[in-house]
């Protein structure tokens, strides 16, 4: 925070941005031609947003801890993740096909879309700018443990790196391993350290001790 | 209407660019791997994606490559893979 010292100009007045974008322009125009044609309403797109709005990775986390904490529930989370997943109340209805995988000791796996950017997104919410970006997409197959290098992420040579090119109708999720020194933890504990990153594969899940957001370190 | 392939089958990937949309993406064409899962009969996005119904389903399959088949310069850890989704009418056996 800076000193109130000084004189402010006045503030440049509230505005929203002058221009769409194309595609803005093209979403606005298809949306109001499918209303306008009675196909659907503006309260089942304002609903449909709402919904996607409050899927958050907290969803996957949920899973995965219970996974973790639930060997039996692993099990069927593995083999058909869809009902394993509604077992916990989470509806992933407009999901065709979802699958988790495991990430151990010896395999990494990560997840990409190459095409596009499909993702599991009634378990994780919108995905992050990165993962639809042509970059992510175009590398990650071709030099994985480069990318996951630059995401902070240094895995064994003897580690297998699997990646998942999510090509057509499954989603994947990755089932990060669990950390090691979180046996007294409770189910609720282990979630909070389960994040969005871990479960797209690009990070291990975060250790007990660390927290959400490092602190800078002090020069020595 | 049964899987043509099945877990353990070595396929190839088919080559092509038929006109529209399809999602065999081109850097696993004409590549050899071997089938992990058989997810099942879905429609074909080929076809869905111009309003038509997808019709004949297609069996939808997990397919593993060894990143060192894929890549020419992947050398660093030969034991690396990736998985992907590819239809059934896109591969052929070898």
């Amino acid at each position: 925070m800076h000193e109130h010292d000084h004189a402010h100009s006045a503030h440049a007045p509230v505005t929203d941005r002058d221009e769409l974008t194309y595609y803005e322009k093209r979403v606005s125009a298809i949306q109001s031609l499918l209303i306008e044609k009675g196909l659907m309403t503006a309260d089942e797109v304002r609903r449909a947003v709402e919904d996607m709005d409050s899927r958050t990775p907290a969803l996957g986390a949920k899973v995965v801890a219970r996974a973790w904490v639930d060997p039996a529930f692993k099990t069927r989370l593995l083999t058909d993740a869809k009902a394993a997943v509604a077992e916990l109340g989470i509806d992933t209805g407009t999901l065709s096909t979802l699958v988790a995988i495991e990430n151990t000791e010896k395999l990494h796996n990560v997840v990409v879309c190459t095409l596009c950017s499909c993702y599991p997104r009634p378990i994780l919410g919108v995905p992050p700018d990165w993962y639809k970006s042509v970059n992510y997409r175009s590398r990650v197959v071709v030099d994985p443990r480069g990318v996951l290098q630059e995401f902070g992420l240094e895995l064994e040579q003897d580690v297998e790196v699997r990646v998942y090119d999510s090509t057509a109708d499954m989603r994947y999720l990755v089932i990060p391993a669990r950390p090691a020194g979180t046996e007294g933890l409770s189910e609720e504990e282990l979630a909070r350290l389960v994040t969005r990153d871990s479960m797209i594969g690009v990070a291990r899940a975060r250790m007990p001790h660390q927290s959400a957001v490092p602190s800078p370190q002090s020069a020595v | 209407m049964s899987a043509k392939f099945k877990p353990g089958d070595s396929v190839r990937v088919r080559i092509g660019a038929p006109p529209g949309h399809f999602r065999t993406p081109t850097y696993i064409q004409g590549k050899t791997g071997s089938v992990v899962a058989v997810h099942g009969a879905f429609r074909n996005p080929e076809s869905l994606a111009y309003g038509g119904d997808g019709l004949p389903k297609q069996f939808l399959y997990l397919i593993r490559f060894d990143q060192t088949q894929l890549w020419n310069q992947y050398t660093v850890s030969p034991q690396d893979t990736l998985c992907i989704d590819i239809y059934e009418h896109w591969l052929e056996p070898i």
